[in-house]
């Protein structure tokens, strides 16, 4: 295998971009699957038709209302949010008490509907996004050349995930709503309103879906698919970082991503396995994930 | 799961009806092709005995598999490979397609059952994701194009398959073999330990069983005869494709047997052959079949959990 020796520092430093920029992308979803998992102790398999359906948010004001990607990046989440808040109040919340399956079920349901609504209108092809006119370009590094826009991607998410952790672990309404998924009954008690907590978790599960959907709009190609492919790759990612940390999945979601570009330089037809094969070794061993406090 | 309500409520029918039952369902599956495209029957048996391959796992031991597309795929890939370049006798190919499924099974059985509930439902949708991307790169299995025109040969040297009455039978014989050994699994004692570990894992742990293991075999067979059915699935097509490993039937499978009624014996053969009728007559329609999957699936699961047959059992009082 002389090919793989003459690896160029360019190829190498590339690829590990990719995987970072990927990386972002799995801490985005896996993230607010395991806020949404804490409060609501359900499986959303409906994330990836969510983060489809905010780049076809941001695709539709660029289009059709000619509003630009930094109106998008704020109008996608919020429209997407509330497509969620409404999900979870018409549908989701009917399964209270039940067993958390059929609340699988059902948000695969949803994502078919959504999925297959959207193959009908707009096929199966790609619809291309502009990168920002402010976020073009690149900057030479010496060993390579960072563009601009992958820039950005990966400082937002990373921002948007520590500042969800900081939210979520260090104020009042972070230890509210970790209080809630204890113990509801008593936080409903002491005059905290559960269900419209409940609600809005799931919508801010679902805008962070969103938010990762209009970032990846100019990176990807805008389809309906994007979604549906990535969320398998999310599922080991969480099962893999254990659903209990939110740091955790933000760690395995970027770890995860730059692993995978890395197998890309070096053993490139197992790229699109390793973060399965990892998901195997880390069951083996350590069953409740790496963050995870119990099976 | 909630299906296991039904079941207590209800007592299993005398001898003399399900013998009558059973002698209709013989002659009308005798009759049938006489009447109804016979490749449609077939391949809604196919279906029918992978979603009853499915439901022992969902029904009887409680564990959602959202990955079992990997053992009808693969297993359908193995036995298109084996008759087309190997020439392999059908059969034969079927055997090993549903034994390659079985290996797979154990693989990611042994790895599954480590986590419950929703876990388990994301660790089979991962390794079946691996092994459709396995499928996607491996050069026997041809890629997007799958394996075409594998043609099945004829069984034990003698009985030519590609007589689509011959095959029928063969597709008749294979799939009731599928649901006996599903039927005396479910109504073996160790299918008594399965609803035990569904009803409550922690008391059948207490009571000695070593559940882990009771999950694993029940996996297996699953797993077996999945692939049984995609071996089958894959003679009668004549061919071998990505579909059939991919997300999508993973999917359909479950729905199938949400339809129909999970913990049923019966209940996922009703829904197979209604989904299967439903993809036939509505083939026109693209991509708004997934749209109307999609809303089943949220009716089933908001207004009917029990499913058709399900619903049925609770109107009769009967299992069945």
């Amino acid at each position: 295998m002389l090919l793989h020796s003459t690896i160029t520092s360019q190829q190498l430093f590339g690829q590990l971009l990719v995987g970072l920029i990927n990386g972002s992308f799995y801490a985005l979803l896996s993230l607010g699957l395991a806020v949404i998992f804490g409060m609501l102790g359900i499986v959303n398999f409906a994330h990836g038709a969510l983060y489809m359906l905010g780049a076809y948010v941001a695709l539709f004001l660029l289009r059709e209302l000619s509003l630009s990607y930094w109106v998008a990046l704020v109008v996608g989440p919020l429209v997407v949010g509330t497509v969620g808040a409404l999900l979870q109040r018409t549908l989701l919340r009917r399964l209270a008490g039940l067993d958390p399956l059929y609340g699988l079920l059902l948000t695969f349901g949803v994502a078919l509907v959504i999925q297959g609504a959207f193959e009908n209108f707009f096929g199966a092809s790609g619809s291309p996004y502009p990168i920002p006119v402010q976020l073009s370009g690149a900057q030479n590094l010496g060993f390579m050349i960072l563009p601009n826009y992958r820039l950005w991607v990966i400082s937002f998410s990373l921002a948007v995930c520590l500042s969800t952790w900081l939210v979520v672990e260090k104020t009042k309404l972070g230890a509210y709503l970790r209080a809630a998924t204890e113990n509801p009954a008593l936080v409903q008690a002491f005059g905290i309103n559960v269900p419209r907590m409940i609600m809005l978790t799931y919508a801010f599960g679902a805008a962070l879906a969103a938010l990762g959907g209009v970032l990846a709009a100019p990176i990807y190609q805008v389809r309906p698919g994007m979604g549906a492919e990535l969320v398998s790759v999310v599922f080991a990612v969480v099962v893999i970082g254990g659903m209990g940390s939110i740091l955790g999945s933000i760690i395995t979601g970027f770890a995860l991503g730059l692993i995978e570009g890395i197998t890309k330089v070096f053993y490139p037809e197992a790229s699109s396995t390793v973060v399965f094969v990892i998901m195997a070794g880390v069951l083996l061993l350590k069953p409740a994930g790496l963050f995870g406090k119990t099976a | 799961m909630a299906a296991s309500q039904v079941v207590r409520g209800t007592f299993a029918p005398g001898k003399a009806v399900v013998s009558a039952v059973l002698a209709l369902i013989a002659l009308v599956l005798m009759l049938a092709p006489l009447v109804i495209y016979p490749v449609f029957v077939m391949q809604a048996l196919c279906f029918a005995l992978f979603a009853c391959a499915f439901n022992l796992l969902l029904g009887y031991a409680g564990l959602l598999s959202f990955g079992h597309a990997m053992f009808l795929g693969s297993a359908g890939y193995i036995c298109a490979h084996g008759v087309k370049e190997w020439g392999l006798e059908p059969l034969a190919a079927v055997l090993i397609g549903a034994g390659a499924a079985a290996a797979i099974g154990l693989f990611a059985g042994v790895l599954a059952v480590r986590r419950q509930g929703i876990y388990f439902a994301m660790i089979t949708v991962a390794f079946s994701q691996m092994i459709y991307f396995y499928c996607l790169q491996a050069q026997f299995t041809h890629g997007e194009d799958g394996i075409t025109n594998a043609q099945p040969g004829k069984l034990l040297g003698i009985v030519n398959l590609s007589d689509s009455t011959n095959m029928y039978y063969f597709v008749v014989a294979g799939t009731v073999f599928g649901f006996w050994m599903i039927y005396r699994t479910v109504n073996s004692p160790f299918g008594d330990v399965l609803k035990a570990i569904r009803e409550n894992e922690p008391r059948a742990i207490s009571l000695g069983y070593r559940v882990d293991q009771y999950k694993l075999a029940a996996f297996v067979i699953s797993a077996a005869l999945a692939g049984l059915a995609g071996g089958l699935k894959a003679l009668v097509a004549q061919n071998a494709s990505l579909t059939d490993v991919s997300f999508s039937t993973s999917g359909e499978v479950v729905l199938m047997t949400l339809l129909g009624g999970m913990g049923t014996l019966s209940g996922p053969v009703v829904g197979a052959f209604l989904i299967v009728f439903m993809k036939f007559f509505l083939s026109g329609l693209g991509q708004w079949v997934t749209v109307i999957q999609g809303l089943i699936f949220v009716i089933c699961v908001l207004l009917f959990p029990r499913g058709i047959v399900g619903g049925l059992e609770r109107l009769a009082k009967w299992s069945l």
